[in-house]
This record gives structure tokens, C-alpha cells and sequence, in this order.
């Protein structure tokens, strides 16, 4: 029984709820419950890259989310006789080829690229939790469930995403819009090339799960498997899901920026760090600074995100949390 | 005494190169060429695209071609016939061209008036969809009194007989290989399509479409001393951009094509010593084409963007109008082109005696007046979300051009201006090759133009504007039934305008020509059919080793590949 201790773990539906107690002895009655969350703080706290790389990714976030808010130049306005102007009060970062503001750009630039890359994460996150679970529970849908993995793996994304750009878009920008329709087009192809990996780990988690005394004990009280599934595995499997989240992340902001860097998915005056890249290489000479910062937010929130990810799986692991 | 020898050798060799640079074919080696659009198809007759033009232009020749100067000058042809010598007939419904003795294709076998008769047949075929078809015009027949003769007999008195046969876009292909590729089976012949067997100095070993063109010299070529080159890749795809690179700063490549790019990053890219740049004006005119039929994609496929549907909104004059006089020429020409550009107002700039000048109020941006002018069509924002509408109907455009950071800026500014007075724009790009690509199965095609407007340059082969002008007939429009060829992309048809299409085509005296021309460019204008940007120099670079290069703005630039040679350096 020596993994007892990862074994009462509360619904995930409800983490904030109370943790681990085990009986309590009057000795200990009067120390407040323990939520186990503070846990895997207390473990994430000393891994100072996953700290550091958290610390970076909120502060780019809040900076893209809130910034423009503050910093109120319209990316897309031109303003011609301020053209490719060096730093200054009025443009902190310069303006490009037409005068438009590269601080403003950079900022709405990351809003788009951070939010497809966390909305295509939960797709990608949904879809292989789901196949993962199924394919690992129920036996006969293992071999059926993988061999379609195998199939989306195989697929080549880049070619695949710009087929669909090409037979979807009228469709989807007649929809929503026509940075709408790409942000669909571009968030769903994203995740339903990129959720095998996700789906592959949480199998293999859940096969080895499936045969823990726990489980036996759940199924032999008549847990339907609904309730085995929510209740006892998926709490379970939290730690790999959540590691492939945040390299998933990672992942999906990649792929934009190289898709907006071929002059595919947004329009072309729609700004996203990719395109901004893009829109610099033919002066990367005369200005090579209009390279270097959204290479820069692009590798700085990657990064981050790694880091993170690589934090929360120690902190997520109880085998390792406390050493 | 060593360095005396060393001294004269190098005096000797000095001497000589010029004539070494002229001795005998394939002896100067490897020839790398670049077009940064991909071309897809070596035969000119079912491709608008001109690089698909450019690079067929190394294999198959036309019979008589312009010079740089937009002089006529016989190329597989003994002279360019005239009324004075006789080639024409007094009555103007004939011309008689001599091909030169001994000329071969590149299989060996001789090229006959035969050959000349059937590329009329071919482009005329019925269900063909020919895109060049406006060259062969009024052509009754085409007779063949023996091997060398050619004899065009026109159903109508030509006074610019020269459409026919000449030129990059009409050249000869050979009745062996095309012979079975007659009308709607012409796309079929992918094997004659990609490798035509032609007269010109260099023949294809291997064509990928959309990728590379490997050539060798052309040993039937009729100078046994040239091509200078035996072997050229032509490589194709990539961007404005890499192709100045690659010539310009790294020296990979020896000649590029259309170096669409700011003036700033063509300097720059000068400066690093490796090539050089080149450019010369011609008729290139970069111009939004405005669809007047609509585009939506709720219409089925074979009716979207057809004639059978007229545009919402954009078949109202004030609207195109309005989109005009927002439009600041001179910023945008400033901006993109520099010194190799000027702010136009006509489709037809040049030769001087065909430029109109009714239409030089454009050249000033008017943005008020376009606001005025669409309060007064009726057309206003009556719902305050910034974009106007009448009846239901929101004034928002969808924009296309291919992709290229200079038409990017483009489109940033343009939509800039068109939002502020009040009509929404939606902006595309689209890889050049698959835009100018002409292929009938993808929709992102500039002819297909599913979009309100789009943006492209176009220009036509030497200086008589008649075939050019006859672009924006009624019958020039792109639709499923011609396999969506054709030039006249706003599918503009207006009697009026065909009249004088065909008056010119019985015109002779050239200041009557002149008048119809100008009339026709007006017409256009007048109705904001296309709005008329920048008159764009041709930019090219080539290699500082790369001899023998003359610009060539009236016929393909690639017209005199064959005297190209490798200077010693």
C-alpha cells in the first residue's frame, strides 16, 4: 500500500473542496484541513524556473489582455508621416513601413496568438482526455480508439491546415466574421491535430489505473463506470493532462505564428506575433529590431509555458512532492 | 620576364573575352534563373499568367517580337511585312509573312507554314478556352501557299495586322506534338503542355510544375554559336524578396524577375554588390479590378461570379467613384515604388500618343468628396457602426491581391481610406502562384475573382494597344464556359464599349486610332470599372556577371535568353 497517499483524491469538479483528511485523532482536531492544492504550491514554489516561467507568462498575459487598455493606439491605424520611426515617447517600440505603433501591434498581436493558443490547448486537451480515457477504460474500444490516433498522427498538419483554410473559410467568415472565422478555423484544426499525444499518455495512465485495488474496490461495490471514470480515475490522471496543456499551449502558438508567417490564416492587416515576423523579414537588415520582438514574446511565452509545465509535473507528482 | 608573360597574358585574355564571350554554344555552363511566381504551364495559349509567358518564351517563339525600344522585329520570320514592301495587302485584310530557311524544332524536324496554320486552329478551337485568344481576332483564315509562306487573310481591314503570330503571347508550337490537343482536350496534353517542342534556344528536360524547369540548349537552335548557356534551371516560387536576395546579396541565382519590393529594401539589397538592378517603364499598370457580379459564396459553384448575378452595391457608379477619389496615388507610389512608379489615372499609359489626359483628377486624394458623394447616392450609416448602407445593403468589400508586402502596404493604406469614408473592407492575400496560377479548379484565381475587388498589375506585349483595349469586351469575361479565361476580370460589358472595340479593330489612320484608344481608357475610367494605381517600371536585377541583358518591357523579358553569355569576371 505504499500509494496510499495518491489514492483519496476529490472530484476534480470541486478541487477547491476539502482535501485529504485522513481520521482525525483529537491531537490534531483543532489544525485547520489541508487542501491538498497547497500542496503542490509549496512543491511548484521550489522549482525556480517553473516560478520564473510563471511569473513571465502572467505578466505577458496581463500585458496583452489589459495593455490595450491602456496603451489605446489603434494597431491598424496608419499614420504615414510617422514612418519607420526609431523608439520614442509617442511609439516606445518605434512604428513600422506604414507608421503604424509596434508597442500597440505587439500588444494585440499576443492577444491573438495567446488566445488561440489556450482555447486550441482545451480543444486539443478535451478531445485527448476523452480518447484517452475511453480507449484505456473500455477494452473494446482500446484497439479502434488508438488506430485512429496512429491515423491523426500520421497527418501532416501545415499541408492539412492550409486545405482547410482554402475549403472552410468562406463558410466560417460568412459565420462569424472574417477574423472570426479564421480564429475557428485556425483554433479547431490546431486542436484536432494536436490532442493524440494528450490521448496516447492518459491511456497508458489509465491502463495502469484500471488495475489498482482502488478501482477494484469502487467496481465491486457496483460504481457504474460514469462516476469510476469522473470520480476515481480522471482526479488521477490530472497530472499528465496538465503537463500536456501547458506544452500544448506552447504548441499551438508555434503553429499560428508559422502559419500567419507564411502569409496564411488571419488577414494580412490583422495583426499576430507571426505575422508581425512575417511583415518585418524584408527589412530585418535596415530594422532588425521588428524581428526581434516578436521572435522575442513568441520564445519568452513559450518558454515560460514549458517551464511551467515542467514545475507542475513535479509538483503534480506525490512521489516526488516533499523530497 | 615572369611577370611580363603574367602581364601580357592578362592583356590577352583582356582582349579576347569579348570575343570568347561570343564563341560557341553551351560553352559558358549553367544558367539559374528566378521567378519568384511558380510557373505551372509552358504553353502561353491557356495560361494569362506572364510567368507562365516568360518561361515558355525560352522555347517557343512567335514570328516577329518587339524590341526593347516596342520595335517590331522578325524573329522566326525573314522580315515583319509592311504595306511598303508588300507583306500587307492595299486593302489591309491580308498579311504574308516568310519564315526563315532551314529553321528546325527542337526534335529535328523542319517548322512549316503548316505549324504557323495550326497554332491559329488551336487557339480558335471550339470549347479550347484559349487564353490569348484576343490575338487571333477577326482572323478569316490562315493560308499556306507553300512550306515558308504564311498568308493571314482577316474578315475585316487590319490596320495593325500584327496581332496574330507575334509577340510572347502568340507564339508558334509545333502541329506534331498539338495535334490531338484540339479544343476541350487541350488541358489534357500535360506531357506537350509541360514540354513543348519549340525553335527557341533552350528545350525542356524536366518541368515541375510550380517548382523548377530544368532546360538544355536547344541544338537545333538556328545560331549555331548561341545559346551561350547548355543548361538553365528556372527556378520558380518564393517570394519578391528571396529572388532580390538571391541575386542581389548572395549571388545564387543570375537573374530575377519583377522585383515587386519597397525602394528602401531594393537599395539596401543593391548596396551588398553582387548584381545589379534595372528597370524601364512600360504599359505595367498595378489597378484594383472591381467585380461586378457577386461573388458571394451562397451562390452555387458555375453561377458565383458570373453575369447571371450583378453586384449588390458595386454596380452603383457613385459607390466605385467614391472608392476612387479616396485613394491617395501619389502616397501609395511613394510608398511602394519610389522612383520606379508614377501615379496614374489610366489603364493605358503609354505609348504618349494613346495617354489620356480626362482623367488626371484622380491623382488627388478627395476624401470629403467621397463622403459627399455617397450622402448624396443615398448610401448612409444610418445605424452609427461606421459603415454605410441603403436598403439593407452594408457597403463592406472583400479586397485580394497576392502576397507581397508592398501590396500588403497597399492594402493596409486602401483600407484605411475606404473605412473612413464609410465602407467596411475585408483583406486577402493569396500565394502568387495560385492567384496568377489560372488553374480552373481553385477558387483563389484572379479570373474566378471571388471577391469585390482585387488588385493585380497587368501590361500588354508591344505598343499597339488594340488587343489590350479589347480585354474589357463583353465576351472577354472569365466563366465556367470558357474555363474561366479571359482578362476582363470586372466582367464589365457595355455595347457602347464593344462598338468601339470593333471600330478600332477597321481603323487604320493611327491619330483615329489614337482617339478610339483614348476614348475606350476614358470610358473605363469615367465608369470606375478599374481603379488605375501606379504605372509601374518593370524592376529586374541581374547578375554582375550576367552579360548581354536588355530589359524588355514591351514582349517577354526573357526575348534574347539566347545572347546572354557569362561575362569573365
Amino acid at each position: 500500500m505504499t500509494d496510499r497517499d495518491d489514492v483519496p483524491v476529490e472530484p476534480a469538479n470541486n478541487p477547491a473542496g476539502a482535501g485529504a483528511a485522513p481520521a482525525l485523532d483529537p491531537a490534531t482536531e483543532y489544525r485547520p484541513p489541508r487542501n491538498q492544492w497547497w500542496d503542490v504550491w509549496d512543491q511548484f514554489k521550489t522549482h525556480k524556473g517553473a516560478l520564473v516561467g510563471a511569473a513571465v507568462f502572467i505578466l505577458i498575459v496581463v500585458a496583452v489582455f489589459l495593455g490595450p487598455y491602456l496603451w489605446t493606439i489603434d494597431p491598424t491605424y496608419i499614420d504615414i508621416r510617422a514612418k519607420n520611426q526609431g523608439p520614442s515617447l509617442a511609439h516606445p517600440l518605434g512604428t513600422d513601413q506604414l507608421g503604424r505603433d509596434t508597442l500597440s501591434r505587439m500588444l494585440s498581436g499576443g492577444r491573438v496568438s495567446i488566445a488561440v493558443g489556450l482555447t486550441a490547448m482545451l480543444l486539443s486537451i478535451g478531445i485527448g482526455t476523452l480518447i484517452g480515457v475511453i480507449a484505456g477504460y473500455f477494452r473494446r474500444l482500446d484497439g479502434p480508439l488508438m488506430r485512429l490516433t496512429d491515423l491523426f498522427l500520421a497527418l501532416p498538419i501545415l499541408p492539412l491546415l492550409l486545405v482547410a483554410v482554402l475549403l472552410f473559410r468562406d463558410m466560417l467568415s460568412a459565420a462569424f466574421g472574417p477574423e472570426g472565422g479564421v480564429f475557428v478555423l485556425i483554433v479547431s484544426l490546431i486542436g484536432i491535430t494536436s490532442w493524440m499525444q494528450t490521448a496516447r499518455i492518459v491511456r497508458g495512465d489509465v491502463l495502469a489505473l484500471k488495475e489498482r485495488e482502488f478501482v477494484l474496490a469502487g467496481r465491486s461495490i457496483g460504481t457504474p463506470s460514469r462516476r469510476m471514470i469522473t470520480r476515481h480515475i480522471l482526479p488521477n490522471v490530472l497530472s499528465p493532462i496538465m503537463v500536456s496543456a501547458t506544452l500544448g499551449i506552447a504548441t499551438a502558438i508555434i503553429t499560428e505564428s508559422a502559419l500567419s508567417f507564411l502569409g496564411f490564416g488571419f488577414p494580412p492587416d490583422f495583426p499576430t506575433w507571426g505575422r508581425l515576423l512575417f511583415d518585418s523579414v524584408d527589412r530585418m537588415q535596415l530594422y532588425p529590431e521588428r524581428v526581434i520582438w516578436p521572435g522575442l514574446a513568441i520564445s519568452l511565452t513559450v518558454l515560460s509555458v514549458n517551464y511551467i509545465g515542467d514545475g507542475l509535473r513535479d509538483a503534480l507528482d506525490p512521489r516526488i512532492r516533499g523530497r | 620576364m615572369k611577370l611580363k608573360t603574367t602581364l601580357l597574358g592578362a592583356a590577352a585574355a583582356v582582349a579576347l573575352a569579348p570575343l570568347a564571350a561570343q564563341a560557341e554554344r553551351g560553352e559558358d555552363g549553367h544558367l539559374n534563373i528566378i521567378y519568384w511566381q511558380a510557373p505551372s504551364i509552358m504553353n502561353p495559349y491557356l495560361s494569362g499568367g506572364t510567368k507562365d509567358l516568360e518561361a515558355a518564351s525560352l522555347v517557343i517563339e512567335p514570328l516577329a517580337r518587339y524590341d526593347e525600344a516596342g520595335n517590331l522585329v522578325p524573329w522566326l520570320a525573314t522580315e515583319v511585312p509592311t504595306t511598303e514592301n508588300g507583306g500587307v495587302s492595299e486593302d489591309l485584310t491580308s498579311i504574308t509573312w516568310h519564315l526563315k530557311e532551314g529553321l528546325q524544332w527542337s526534335d529535328g524536324t523542319p517548322v512549316t507554314s503548316e505549324d504557323v496554320k495550326f497554332t491559329w486552329e488551336y487557339c480558335t478551337a471550339e470549347g479550347g478556352g484559349c487564353a490569348q485568344s484576343e490575338k487571333y481576332n477577326d482572323v478569316e483564315s490562315v493560308e499556306t501557299p507553300d512550306e515558308h509562306t504564311v498568308v493571314v487573310n482577316f474578315s475585316v481591314p487590319k490596320p495593325f495586322p500584327y496581332g496574330p503570330f507575334v509577340g510572347a503571347q502568340a507564339p508558334i508550337i509545333q502541329k506534331a506534338q498539338f495535334q490531338d490537343c484540339l479544343g476541350p482536350k487541350a488541358p489534357e496534353c500535360t506531357d506537350a503542355n509541360f514540354a513543348p517542342v519549340g525553335t527557341g534556344p533552350f528545350t525542356v528536360t524536366e518541368f515541375r510544375p510550380n517548382d523548377v524547369i530544368s532546360l538544355e540548349a536547344n541544338e537545333h537552335y538556328r545560331d549555331p554559336d548561341k545559346p551561350a548557356f547548355a543548361t538553365v534551371t528556372f527556378k520558380g516560387g518564393g517570394d519578391a524578396t528571396a529572388a532580390g536576395r538571391a541575386v542581389l546579396e548572395t549571388g545564387e541565382f543570375d537573374y530575377a524577375w519583377n522585383l515587386q519590393l519597397a525602394p528602401d529594401v531594393l537599395e539596401q539589397m543593391a548596396s551588398a554588390g553582387q548584381g545589379q538592378v534595372v528597370s524601364s517603364f512600360g504599359t505595367l499598370v498595378e489597378r484594383i479590378m472591381i467585380n461586378l457580379t457577386d461573388p458571394s459564396p451562397d451562390l452555387p459553384e458555375g453561377e458565383r461570379a458570373t453575369k447571371e448575378h450583378p453586384h449588390p452595391f458595386l454596380t452603383d457608379i457613385a459607390v466605385r467613384q467614391a472608392m476612387s477619389m479616396a485613394i491617395d496615388r501619389e502616397l501609395l507610389t511613394e510608398i511602394g515604388y519610389g522612383e520606379a512608379g508614377r501615379p496614374t489615372c489610366n489603364v493605358l499609359p503609354a505609348p504618349e500618343i494613346y495617354a489620356s489626359t480626362a482623367n488626371d483628377a484622380c491623382l488627388i486624394q478627395d476624401i470629403e468628396g467621397a463622403k459627399a458623394l455617397l450622402d448624396e447616392a443615398g448610401w448612409v450609416d444610418s445605424d452609427g457602426d461606421g459603415i454605410r448602407e441603403k436598403d439593407g445593403v452594408e457597403l463592406s468589400v472583400l479586397y485580394q491581391t497576392s502576397t507581397n508586402a508592398v501590396r500588403q502596404d497597399f492594402q493596409a493604406l486602401i483600407k484605411q481610406w475606404w473605412e473612413e469614408i464609410g465602407i467596411e473592407t475585408e483583406l486577402r492575400n493569396i500565394d502568387a502562384s495560385v492567384f496568377f496560377g489560372g488553374d480552373p479548379g481553385s477558387p483563389d484565381t484572379f479570373q474566378k475573382f471571388y471577391a469585390d475587388v482585387e488588385m493585380y498589375a497587368n501590361n500588354f506585349d508591344g505598343t499597339d494597344p488594340e488587343a489590350y483595349m479589347a480585354n474589357w469586351s463583353c465576351d472577354e469575361a472569365p466563366s465556367p464556359e470558357n474555363q474561366w479565361q479571359g482578362n476582363n476580370m470586372p466582367r464589365y460589358c457595355d455595347p457602347a464599349y464593344d462598338a468601339l472595340v470593333a471600330e478600332m479593330a477597321q481603323t487604320g489612320d493611327i491619330k483615329k486610332r489614337a482617339e478610339l484608344a483614348k476614348a475606350m481608357n476614358d470610358m473605363l475610367m469615367q465608369n470606375y470599372i478599374m481603379l488605375p494605381l501606379v504605372d509601374r517600371g518593370r524592376v529586374s536585377a541581374h547578375a554582375n556577371s550576367l552579360g548581354g541583358v536588355i530589359l524588355n518591357t514591351w514582349d517577354s523579358e526573357l526575348w534574347n535568353a539566347a545572347d546572354w553569355y557569362r561575362k569573365d569576371m
